[in-house]
C-alpha cells in the first residue's frame, strides 16, 4: 500500500439484546433450542398477529444509548419490505428515520473518538439452512427455515466514518464490544451471531480528498476476519484506482477462507425496501424520568474501570506500556474488581495487575466468581515475600479450581515454606562462587547479569526462592 | 317490516331459561337452510360447533350461571376474523385450509359474553372490494333482490344478518366495508373509533384504517354488540387504553339541543332519491329538537383519492406474507422465488393484485413522495376538515353510498366506477372516526337506503343515541324475500 493513500472505514455492528422474550411478542429469547420451538402467531407471520413492544428491549437499548453518549429521542418504527423466506412477515420492523439513540461516540482506548450516527431497535430474521452442495440459496435442494430468531430484538449502531486503519477498527469492535457486556444489554459473542459487522471501507489519496466510493463488506465472523478483510478490501479499491479503473459501490461478501471479498450486489440491484411508518405500532416516546432511571442502573463502562486502574498505576509511578496492554486485558475480561480490591488492602499495583493480567486471566470465567478475600490474602503472601511468584501462581490455580480457600493452609499443604534468609544467602553466594566472570561484570554495572543469576538460585532452590529477595542479596553482596 | 324480537330480549329469556340457545340456534340454523342456496352469504355455515356451543350455553343456564349479555345469540363473523381451528379465508384461495391456532380478540369477547358463533362470512377478497364479487367462493347475493349486490366487503356479514340467518355480525370496514353494505342490505352496520376495537385476529387489509364493528337489525341491538367487543386490548398497540365503552344505556336520551350538520359533499354525488332521504331523516331530527344546519367540509372530496393510495401501500406489506413458504396455498417451482411468484399469482384474484400492485408502486423509490406521502398530507387535512365541522356540529349527516345496491356485474369491470361507492364512508376511515348507518326506507326502486352519521373520535354515544331518533323516524322497508316466520 503506498503512503499516501488513506482508508476511511465506517461500521455497522448489529448486536442481540439479552431480553427474556423477543422484540414483539412474548416467546423465549434463546439461542440454540430445537428449530421452531420458540414460536407464536406473531413471530411466524401469521394473518391477524399483531406487534407489541417489548419494555426490556427499549431499557437495553436505552442502555446502549446512554453508555455510547448517545442523545435519547422519540422513535417510531418503519417497515422494511422485502421477500425472504426467513422473513416471516416478508418485512422488518425497524427503526428508520427516527431512531431512539442518535450523535454520540465511542473512545478508543488510545483516546481516539469514533463517533456514533445512531443506534435503533430492529427485529432479527429467522435463520435459513440451505441443503446441497454449497451451502447457499443458488442451487439448494431445498432450504429449511428456523423462526426461533425471528423477533430476536436487536440494535444496529452505526459509527461515522471516522476509522482511517485497521487496528483502529478492531479497536472499535473490541471496545464496543466491552461496552455492550459492561451495560448488560448483550453477551457480545460473535462466535454465535449475537454480535455482527458489516464494515463500509473506502479510500482516498490524501487527508484532504472528499471520501472515496465505498464498498460494503459482509460476513465478518471476528475482529480478526474484520482486520483482513478491511486491508484486503483496501488493497482491491487502491489497486482499481492505480490501474485507472473505478470503485463501484457494491455490498462485498468476504470469504474466510480464500481471503477475499466478493461482489454480491452493485448499488443499481439494491433493492427498494419501500419503507413507511409501521402502522401496527405508536411512537415511543420514553420521558426523563425513564431515561435517567436505566441510566442509574448502568454499571460503569470500561473507559472508566482502565482509568480507575491507570489511577491506581500513577499512584506507583505510572504505566509502562506492558502494563497499559494488562490493563485493557484485565478489563476486557471483567477482571478489574480484583485488582482495585488488592491494591486497596496494600498489596502493590504493578503485582495485583501482573497476576490478574497473566494468571488469573488464563481462566477468566473462574476468576470472576473468585472470593475476592482468598485472592488478596494470596497476593499479601507473596508481597511480603512469604510464597514465591512460582509458588504464588500454584496456590492461585487451586483458588480458582476451588472458587476460593485459605492460601496460607494451601501453600503449606503443598511444603511451601519460605526459604530462611541464611540459606537464600548461602544459594546466592555459591553461584557468584561458581560464575566469576559474570559476577565481574555485575559488579561492573551490568545490571542485565541480576536476571542471570536469580534464574540460577530459582533452578537451584526449584523456585521457591523469592525473586525480589534474591535481588535484594545480590545487590548486598556487590555493595 | 316487522320488527324482529331485540337480541337483549332473546339473550334475557335465555339467562331466565324461558327460551333454549338451542332453539334460538335451530331457528337461525332452518332459516339459513332455507335462503342460503340463493343468497350465499357465508363460507362455512358451523352447525355442529354452534349446536355443541348452544347446549353448553343451556347446561350453564340450567346450572344456575348466567352465561353474558349475548347468552345464546348466534354471532355471524367476516371470514377475515381469526378462529382457532375453523377455516380463515379472507374469501381468498391463497389461504384455503390454513386454520389458524388463536382466536381474534372480538371472538374472545364474544365468547365471553356467551354468544354463538353460527359462520363465516362471505367477503370480497382481502377486503378489497365494494360488491363482494372479488370473493374466490362467488358473490354474495342481496337477500332485497338477488340480481344485486349486498354491499361490500363485508357483504356477507351484512346479508345474513338482513336475512335473518343470524341476529348480529360483525364486519370490518377499512373505507366503508361495513356501512356500504349495511345501507345496501337494509340493515344497521357501525365503524367505531379507530383503537376502539382490538385488530388483534383481524387479518390485515390496511393496519391505519381497518376497525372491526357491528351489523344488526336495530340501533339498540348494534349498541349492545358494540359494548361486547369494545375496550383496551393489550395484545393490539393502537388499541386506545381506555375502558369499554358503554353506548347502550344513551340510546333514549335523545338529540334536543343538539346541532346535526347535513354534509353537503356527500349529496353532491348522490342520486336523488338518496338525497330525499337524508333530508327526510334531517326533518325528523329536526322535529326531535335538534338544530339542523348545512355544512361543507371541501377536504372530504379528497378522500377517495388518497384513500386509494394509503390503503393499497400498507396493504402491499400485510399481504406480502402470503408467500406460500409457511400456510395457506403453496404452488412449487425450481426455486423460491418461483415458488413466491407462482403462488401468488394462482392465489390471489385479480383486484388483489391490482391493488398490491398500485400499492407497490406508490411507495416506491422516487414516487413515494408525490403518492403516499402526499396522500398522509391529505389525511392530515380531512382531519383539520371534520374538526372545523365539529367545532359546530355534534354530528354530521350524509348518505352511507350514493346510491342503492347494484346488479351483479354492473361494476365488476370498471374498478373505478366501484370505487366510488365508497365516497361517502371513506373520509371517516381517514378520520379514524366513528360512523353509523341506519335504514331509513326504499329508495324508488324499492330497494333499501342508509343514512349515516359522522361523530368525532370517541362520539360513539352521541351517534347511537342519534341514530336511535333516526331510527324511529325510518320509513318501512319491504321485507326481504328470504326471511321465513318470525325472527327471533
Amino acid at each position: 500500500m503506498t503512503t499516501e493513500w488513506q482508508m476511511v472505514i465506517g461500521l455497522e455492528v448489529h448486536c442481540e439484546l439479552k431480553t427474556a422474550t423477543k422484540l414483539f411478542c412474548g416467546c423465549p429469547n434463546v439461542f440454540g433450542d430445537e428449530p421452531n420451538t420458540n414460536v407464536c402467531p406473531n413471530c411466524l407471520g401469521l394473518p391477524g398477529s399483531l406487534p407489541v413492544l417489548n419494555q426490556q428491549a427499549v431499557e437495553l437499548a436505552m442502555a446502549i444509548g446512554t453508555a455510547l453518549h448517545c442523545e435519547i429521542r422519540p422513535s417510531t418504527f418503519h417497515r422494511k419490505n422485502y421477500f425472504y423466506p426467513d422473513q416471516a412477515k416478508d418485512y422488518q420492523i425497524s427503526q428508520y428515520d427516527e431512531p431512539i439513540n442518535v450523535n454520540g461516540h465511542l473512545d478508543l482506548p488510545d483516546g481516539f473518538r469514533v463517533g456514533i450516527e445512531r443506534a435503533h431497535m430492529e427485529e432479527d430474521t429467522g435463520k435459513t439452512s440451505h441443503a446441497g452442495a454449497s451451502g447457499r440459496i443458488h442451487g439448494a435442494d431445498y432450504s429449511l427455515v428456523d423462526y426461533n430468531r425471528s423477533g430476536v430484538p436487536l440494535v444496529e449502531i452505526v459509527s461515522d466514518p471516522d476509522m482511517r486503519t485497521a487496528d483502529q477498527a478492531r479497536a472499535y469492535v473490541t471496545e464496543l464490544r466491552a461496552i455492550l457486556v459492561a451495560s448488560g444489554a448483550s453477551d457480545g459473542k460473535m462466535e454465535e451471531g449475537s454480535m455482527r459487522v458489516d464494515a463500509n471501507v473506502s479510500v482516498r489519496r490524501t487527508v484532504d480528498d472528499p471520501f472515496g466510493t465505498r464498498c460494503e463488506i459482509k460476513n465478518l465472523n471476528s475482529v480478526r476476519s474484520l482486520g483482513r478483510a478491511i486491508e484486503y478490501e483496501a488493497g482491491r479499491q487502491i489497486a482499481l484506482i492505480e490501474s485507472g479503473e473505478r470503485v463501484i459501490q457494491q455490498t462485498r461478501h468476504w470469504d474466510e477462507g480464500a481471503g477475499r471479498t466478493e461482489a454480491l450486489r452493485s448499488k443499481e440491484d439494491a433493492y427498494d425496501y419501500r419503507y413507511f411508518l409501521e402502522p401496527d405500532l405508536v411512537p415511543l416516546v420514553p420521558d426523563a424520568e425513564w431515561i435517567r432511571a436505566v441510566g442509574d442502573t448502568l454499571g460503569m463502562m470500561p473507559a472508566a474501570r482502565r482509568s480507575r486502574l491507570a489511577a491506581l498505576l500513577d499512584d506507583a509511578g505510572g504505566m509502562t506500556d506492558a502494563q497499559r496492554d494488562q490493563v485493557t486485558t484485565v478489563v476486557d475480561l471483567g477482571l478489574d474488581d480484583l485488582v482495585v480490591v488488592a491494591v486497596a488492602a496494600g498489596v502493590g499495583s504493578g503485582l495485583a495487575l501482573a497476576r490478574t493480567a497473566n494468571e488469573a486471566a488464563t481462566d477468566a470465567d473462574a476468576a470472576r466468581v473468585l472470593d475476592p478475600k482468598s485472592y488478596v490474602e494470596l497476593l499479601t503472601l507473596e508481597a511480603q515475600g512469604s510464597l514465591s511468584a512460582t509458588q504464588a501462581k500454584s496456590v492461585l490455580a487451586d483458588l480458582l479450581a476451588a472458587g476460593g480457600g485459605d492460601p496460607a493452609a494451601i501453600a503449606r499443604d503443598k511444603g511451601f515454606e519460605a526459604m530462611s534468609e541464611d540459606s537464600l544467602a548461602d544459594t546466592v553466594a555459591q553461584a557468584v562462587a561458581d560464575n566469576p566472570d559474570e559476577w565481574s561484570r555485575f559488579c561492573e554495572g551490568d545490571d542485565k547479569l541480576a536476571g542471570f543469576f536469580t534464574g540460577l538460585v530459582m533452578k537451584a532452590t526449584k523456585g521457591q526462592a523469592n525473586g525480589k529477595a534474591v535481588a535484594a542479596e545480590l545487590r548486598r553482596l556487590r555493595g | 317490516m316487522t320488527a324482529p324480537r331485540p337480541v337483549q330480549e332473546t339473550a334475557a329469556m335465555i339467562r331466565a331459561g324461558e327460551e333454549s340457545a338451542v332453539e334460538v340456534l335451530e331457528h337461525h340454523l332452518a332459516v339459513i337452510d332455507a335462503g342460503e342456496e340463493s343468497i350465499h352469504a357465508f363460507n362455512l355455515v358451523m352447525g355442529d360447533s354452534a349446536r355443541d356451543r348452544a347446549r353448553a350455553i343451556d347446561a350453564q343456564v340450567a346450572a344456575g350461571e348466567d352465561p353474558g349479555p349475548l347468552a345464546g345469540i348466534p354471532v355471524a363473523l367476516k371470514d377475515n376474523l381469526c378462529t382457532r381451528g375453523v377455516p380463515t379465508t379472507c374469501s381468498s384461495r391463497i389461504l384455503e385450509g390454513w386454520r389458524p391456532p388463536y382466536d381474534a380478540t372480538v371472538v374472545t369477547r364474544l365468547a365471553d359474553a356467551g354468544a354463538v358463533i353460527i359462520g363465516k362470512t362471505n367477503m370480497d377478497e382481502f377486503a378489497m372490494g365494494s360488491s363482494t364479487e372479488t370473493s374466490a367462493f362467488g358473490t354474495t347475493c342481496n337477500p332485497h333482490d338477488l340480481t344485486r349486490v349486498p354491499g361490500g366487503s363485508s357483504g356477507g356479514s351484512a346479508a345474513a344478518v338482513a336475512a335473518g340467518f343470524a341476529p348480529l355480525a360483525l364486519g370490518s370496514d377499512t373505507g366503508g366495508s361495513i356501512r356500504q353494505p349495511a345501507a345496501l342490505c337494509g340493515v344497521v352496520g357501525m365503524k367505531p373509533t379507530y383503537g376502539t376495537v382490538s385488530r388483534y385476529g383481524l387479518v390485515a387489509f390496511a393496519s391505519s384504517l381497518d376497525q372491526i364493528g357491528p351489523f344488526a337489525t336495530s340501533v339498540a341491538d348494534a349498541a349492545l354488540l358494540f359494548d361486547v367487543i369494545g375496550g383496551h386490548d393489550p395484545l393490539d398497540s393502537t388499541s386506545l387504553n381506555r375502558p369499554t365503552p358503554r353506548v347502550l344505556s344513551v340510546l333514549d336520551e335523545g338529540v334536543d339541543g343538539m346541532t346535526v350538520g347535513v354534509l353537503t359533499e356527500f349529496l353532491d354525488g348522490a342520486d336523488p332519491d338518496v338525497v330525499a332521504r337524508v333530508n327526510q331523516a334531517a326533518e325528523a331530527l329536526a322535529a326531535a329538537g335538534a338544530r339542523i344546519e348545512e355544512i361543507s367540509v371541501p377536504e372530504v372530496a379528497l378522500g377517495l383519492s388518497a384513500y386509494y393510495l394509503i390503503a393499497p401501500g400498507e396493504a402491499s406489506s400485510n399481504l406480502a406474507r402470503y408467500d406460500g413458504v409457511r400456510y395457506g396455498v403453496r404452488v412449487d417451482a425450481e426455486d423460491t422465488v418461483a415458488m413466491n411468484t407462482a403462488t401468488r399469482t394462482a392465489g390471489f384474484g385479480a383486484e388483489v393484485k391490482r391493488r398490491i400492485m398500485l400499492g407497490t408502486y406508490v411507495l416506491s423509490a422516487g414516487y413515494m413522495d408525490a403518492y403516499y406521502n402526499q396522500a398522509l398530507r391529505v389525511r392530515t387535512k380531512i382531519i383539520e376538515g371534520f374538526a372545523t365541522a365539529y367545532a359546530r356540529c355534534d354530528v354530521l349527516l350524509g348518505p352511507t353510498a350514493p346510491t342503492t345496491a347494484f346488479a351483479i356485474g354492473a361494476k365488476v369491470d370498471d374498478p373505478l366506477t366501484m370505487y366510488l361507492s365508497d365516497v361517502c364512508t371513506i373520509p371517516t376511515n381517514l378520520a379514524g372516526h366513528p360512523a353509523i348507518s341506519i335504514p331509513f326506507g326504499p329508495g324508488d326502486d324499492g330497494l333499501p337506503i342508509g343514512v349515516q352519521l359522522l361523530g368525532p373520535a370517541l362520539s360513539e354515544g352521541t351517534l347511537f343515541q342519534v341514530a336511535a331518533v333516526v331510527e324511529a323516524a325510518a320509513p318501512a322497508l319491504r321485507v326481504p324475500r328470504i326471511t321465513t316466520g318470525a325472527p327471533s
